[in-house]
């Protein structure tokens, strides 16, 4: 199972910012082992974002992105005490979500 | 005896019927795993080139100065990228990012919703030195920008 999503949300004028580190190994398939081998692929397909129930982001990611995938964006609205979810599934059907409460700035 | 040879018969039809259905199964297996891989968005992902991306898309994009693409001109590592978007555009929008010298070059697509601010912030992997791409689809047109970014050290192998 891979580490807790971490997510900080804060709410300012009107605005709130969130940064979300996802925890996952975002293997290529393109990588070999010390026995040369290739590590098989593994990587996070999809992610959704969710305030109070309602979308606020949703994400298709590639091998592309970097290890410990990093999303930083802002959504309108969005107050202290609100619960900003964030889930994900990656290749191996594995799933992970996690929740957090938007804090005042 | 006639009962033995019934029953081996039946067996016999039995056993045809398995491969039969083991047969139907596998194809419908195939063509729906075929299906996935022909909707546009995973050809998209699955394409070789910046031009086969753009094609799976079904997407033409203006270059346009509505958008704004930050990446650094200059990296070490490739592994770690930090790319980041501002669209000026309005109302809901799918936001792209391609590497256009990645061995698969679309790199993540985020579908911005009303009330999320068209702008993403992430860190991505780039292959060797090229150029990167923001496209952003909003209604059925799209439009991109693009910047240069060279890296000391791929961010495929490891």
């Amino acid at each position: 199972m891979a580490d807790p999503i971490r997510i900080r949300a804060h709410a300012k004028d009107g605005t709130t910012e969130v940064h979300v580190l996802m925890p996952h190994p975002m293997e290529t398939g393109f990588r070999k082992d010390e026995a040369g081998d290739f590590i098989a692929a593994h990587y996070i397909t999809d992610v959704r974002i969710e305030v109070g129930g309602r979308l606020v982001l949703a994400a298709t990611l590639s091998r592309a992105v970097s290890e410990d995938p990093l999303l930083y964006f802002r959504l309108e609205g969005g107050n202290p005490g609100d619960t900003i979810t964030v889930s994900w599934v990656d290749t191996r059907g594995d799933r992970r979500a996690d929740e957090a409460q938007i804090l005042a700035a | 005896m006639t009962g033995h040879v019934m029953t081996q018969q039946g067996t016999q039809r039995r056993h045809a019927l398995r491969l039969l259905g083991l047969a139907l199964f596998g194809t419908s297996f195939c063509a729906a795993a075929w299906a996935e891989v022909t909707t546009g968005m995973d050809r998209a992902f699955a394409a070789a080139s910046l031009r086969k991306v753009l094609d799976a898309l079904n997407a033409t994009p203006l270059p346009s100065s509505e958008l704004s693409l930050v990446v650094p001109e200059r990296v070490e590592n490739g592994a770690v990228v930090p790319v980041e978007i501002t669209s000026r555009y309005a109302g809901p929008q799918d936001i792209f990012i391609i590497s256009e010298a990645n061995p698969f070059p679309l790199v993540a697509r985020f579908s911005i919703p009303e009330g999320t601010e068209p702008f993403i912030s992430t860190r991505i992997k780039v292959a060797k030195s090229c150029d990167i791409y923001a496209v952003v689809k909003t209604g059925d047109a799209f439009y991109s920008v693009s910047r240069p970014t060279q890296v000391s050290i791929g961010g495929c192998g490891g």
